[in-house]
Formats: C-alpha cells, sequence, structure tokens
C-alpha cells in the first residue's frame, strides 16, 4: 500500500502544484472555476485514453513516439503558459483593480480562460496516464491486493492534492501588490521546468544532442527522490543531473517569457 | 489599436523562437545496441555492461503483460513500456561507473545495474 501511495503522489504532485499556481494566478478572472473542472475532466478523460493507446503510442515514429508526444505536450503547455504570462503582464493589473471595460474583459477573460482548461487539462492527461498505467498493472498481476491498491492511491492522490492545495492558499495569502509579481514568477519558472523536461524527452529520443550529460550532479546532496527534490522539481524544474540541452531550453524559455512579459508591460504602460 | 499589434508581434517572436529550437538535429553514427528483457517483474541480466564514453540505444522488451516504467534517475531517463512490447531509450554518452535503474510499476522486483567501463 505504501509503495503504491509514493507513486501516486509523486505523479499526482506535479500536477497538482500546477493547477495551485495557475487557479492562484486566474483568481480574478470572471468564471475560471468552471474552467478550472473543465480542464480537470477533459485531462482524466485524456489520460484513459492515453493510457489505453499506450501501446500504439509507443510504437508511432519507429519507437519514439512516447517521447515526441510527452514533449509535444509539454512545448504546448510552455505556449500556454508563457501567453498567460504576457497577458497578464498587459492587462493582470487592470482586470485585478476592476478598471477594464466589462465587455472586453469578459472577452480577453474567455480566451485566457480556454488557455488555463489546456494547460490544466494537459497536465492530468500526462501526470494521470502514467497513473492509469501503475494502478491497472498491479490490478491485474495482484488480484487479491485490490483494496490495499485502491487505499494506498487514495492516499497519495489526497496527499498529492493537499500540496497543491497548500500551493493555492499560500499564494492567496501574498499581500495584492506583489501577488502579480509572485505568481508571474512561479509560472515563469514552471514553463522554464517543462522545457527543460521537453529538452530530456528528446535527448531520449535521439533528437536533440545532450551537450553535457550531466552538466552537474547534485544526487547526493539533493537527490530528486526526497521530498524537497520532488518539490523543487514540480516549482522550479530542479533536476539532480541535468543535459546541457535541457539547461539551453530552460534559459531560453526563462528569458523569452520575462522578455514577452517586460514589452507587454511596457506597451500598456505607453499607450 | 496599437497595443494589440505590438502584443502580436512580441508573442510571434517567441513562437519562433520556440521552433527553430524543436527543429531536431540529426545526430550522426551508428551507435551499439544493448538489450535488456523484463519477464516477471524482473530485468534481464540484471547487470548490464556498457562501454564508457560512448552513446548507446538500449532496448528493453517486456515480456509482462503488464506495463513497466523504465526509471532511472543516475541516467536521468524514464519511459513506459507497454505490456508485451519492446522499447527503445538513448543513453550517454557515461563516465565509467554504475547507474542502478528500476522498473517503476514493480520496484520491489524491478532492479538493475547498468555498468559503464
Amino acid at each position: 500500500m505504501f509503495g503504491t501511495a509514493v507513486i501516486v503522489f509523486r505523479e499526482v504532485l506535479e500536477a497538482a502544484i500546477l493547477i495551485g499556481i495557475v487557479a492562484a494566478a486566474t483568481r480574478s478572472i470572471p468564471g475560471r472555476n468552471r474552467w478550472l473542472v473543465a480542464g480537470l475532466l477533459a485531462g482524466l478523460s485524456g489520460a484513459g485514453l492515453v493510457a489505453a493507446f499506450t501501446d500504439a503510442i509507443g510504437s508511432l515514429a519507429s519507437g519514439i513516439g512516447q517521447e515526441l508526444f510527452n514533449a509535444s505536450v509539454l512545448g504546448i503547455a510552455v505556449l500556454m503558459l508563457a501567453w498567460h504570462n504576457i497577458w497578464m503582464a498587459s492587462h493582470g493589473a487592470e482586470l485585478a483593480a476592476g478598471a477594464r471595460a466589462v465587455g472586453s474583459a469578459i472577452r480577453d477573460g474567455k480566451r485566457e480562460c480556454s488557455i488555463l482548461l489546456i494547460v490544466v487539462g494537459l497536465a492530468v492527461l500526462r501526470e494521470g496516464a502514467e497513473t492509469v498505467l501503475f494502478l491497472h498493472g498491479i490490478a491485474a498481476s495482484e488480484g487479491a491486493g485490490a483494496s490495499s491498491m485502491l487505499s494506498g492511491a487514495m492516499a497519495g492522490l489526497v496527499l498529492g492534492i493537499a500540496v497543491g492545495y497548500a500551493v493555492y492558499a499560500g499564494l492567496l495569502r501574498v499581500p495584492m501588490r506583489w501577488f502579480f509579481t509572485a505568481t508571474g514568477v512561479l509560472v515563469l519558472l514552471l514553463a522554464a521546468g517543462m522545457a527543460s523536461q521537453a529538452a530530456r524527452f528528446l535527448i531520449q529520443a535521439d533528437l536533440l544532442p545532450s551537450l553535457a550529460s550531466p552538466l552537474w550532479d547534485t544526487s547526493t546532496t539533493l537527490p530528486e527522490s526526497s521530498i524537497p527534490g520532488m518539490l523543487l522539481h514540480s516549482l522550479i524544474g530542479y533536476d539532480a543531473r541535468p543535459a546541457g540541452m535541457q539547461m539551453v531550453f530552460y534559459t531560453t524559455v526563462l528569458v523569452a517569457i520575462a522578455v514577452g512579459m517586460k514589452l507587454a508591460n511596457r506597451s500598456t504602460r505607453n499607450s | 489599436m496599437k497595443r494589440p499589434l505590438i502584443n502580436l508581434q512580441s508573442k510571434l517572436a517567441f513562437l519562433q523562437m520556440l521552433l527553430i529550437l524543436l527543429v531536431p538535429v540529426n545526430v550522426l553514427g551508428a551507435e551499439g545496441d544493448y538489450s535488456l528483457v523484463i519477464q516477471d517483474h524482473k530485468f534481464q541480466p540484471s547487470e548490464l555492461m556498457v562501454p564508457a564514453g560512448k552513446k548507446i540505444k538500449l532496448i528493453i522488451e517486456n515480456r509482462d503483460s503488464t506495463p513497466e516504467e523504465f526509471e532511472s534517475h543516475a541516467l536521468n531517463r524514464e519511459k513506459v513500456i507497454a505490456g508485451k512490447s519492446t522499447a527503445s531509450i538513448f543513453i550517454g554518452p557515461l563516465k565509467p561507473g554504475r547507474y542502478p535503474f528500476i522498473g517503476e510499476f514493480n520496484e520491489k522486483t524491478a532492479q538493475g545495474v547498468i555498468v559503464a567501463q
């Protein structure tokens, strides 16, 4: 039971933290709860489908289908998070202050919400598919341990959601003055971490060179399997043994989004 | 109507940057292939010797009917392998040393190590 709980926790954690941050970042957008739930449900059904077709996805593109799939899912999520942050940089403050004309706020808010739906859906899809496969595997191999497995999975799920909720609740306590900066920075780091993961999948598929493997090794001081390591991995994309190419992706996305935010912010102030 | 235009431009520039990064780089040269088999939730062989300093293609055949996730923090790799199927993973070039890996879905029995020398 304990082993099941740990694995489910690990899978749920990443998605839960992402949802916590994104939910906090979009708190001022009308109707965001409905979109959040829709994203969650879409992600869950997608996870079931992906799990069912693992075999087919894996054998695509002469055996690197899974890596391409994961890298694409991560890549789309990075784009969506980038869009979100740049949008927030130009509209967020006005929206929060209620200074915006209602009509355009709702129109823009809707586009922003559909991005929210996609980001949440993709996170749940990726992490959920592995969980479904794992649980299905145990259920098939040890028929007797089904109830122990179920309670383990529930424990892992509840723990993961609790961490995600803690992130959300913690962010809501941040004073309004710093709130958009705080969520902006977190989303930025999330996106950079995802880009680094996407790079790892492309290296694994031999579509990209690793450049240096590993670039550094901090696995003895801060192993990725430890709780702080896991949290940092989900929050800022920490990797104990990253390849050089992962760092290139990480930095590029970080800088590109930050520049985009700066430009968006400036153009809002100038007009 | 100046604002949306500038926004769009910065977004497009960003998209372009990402696209350039996503163009695959073809890596030259054929690498050695090394095989692992998963059976009854165990890896065979449980210790695999590979040359250090070279990129290696690891071919993993899962003979079980349940899926397995090959995972190695040491190698920085993870891949789900469906039941009754074969998957390949590129690793290395590795420094000489021992690189443990597990089957995450059956961690108790599915353990092994890659030895680079």
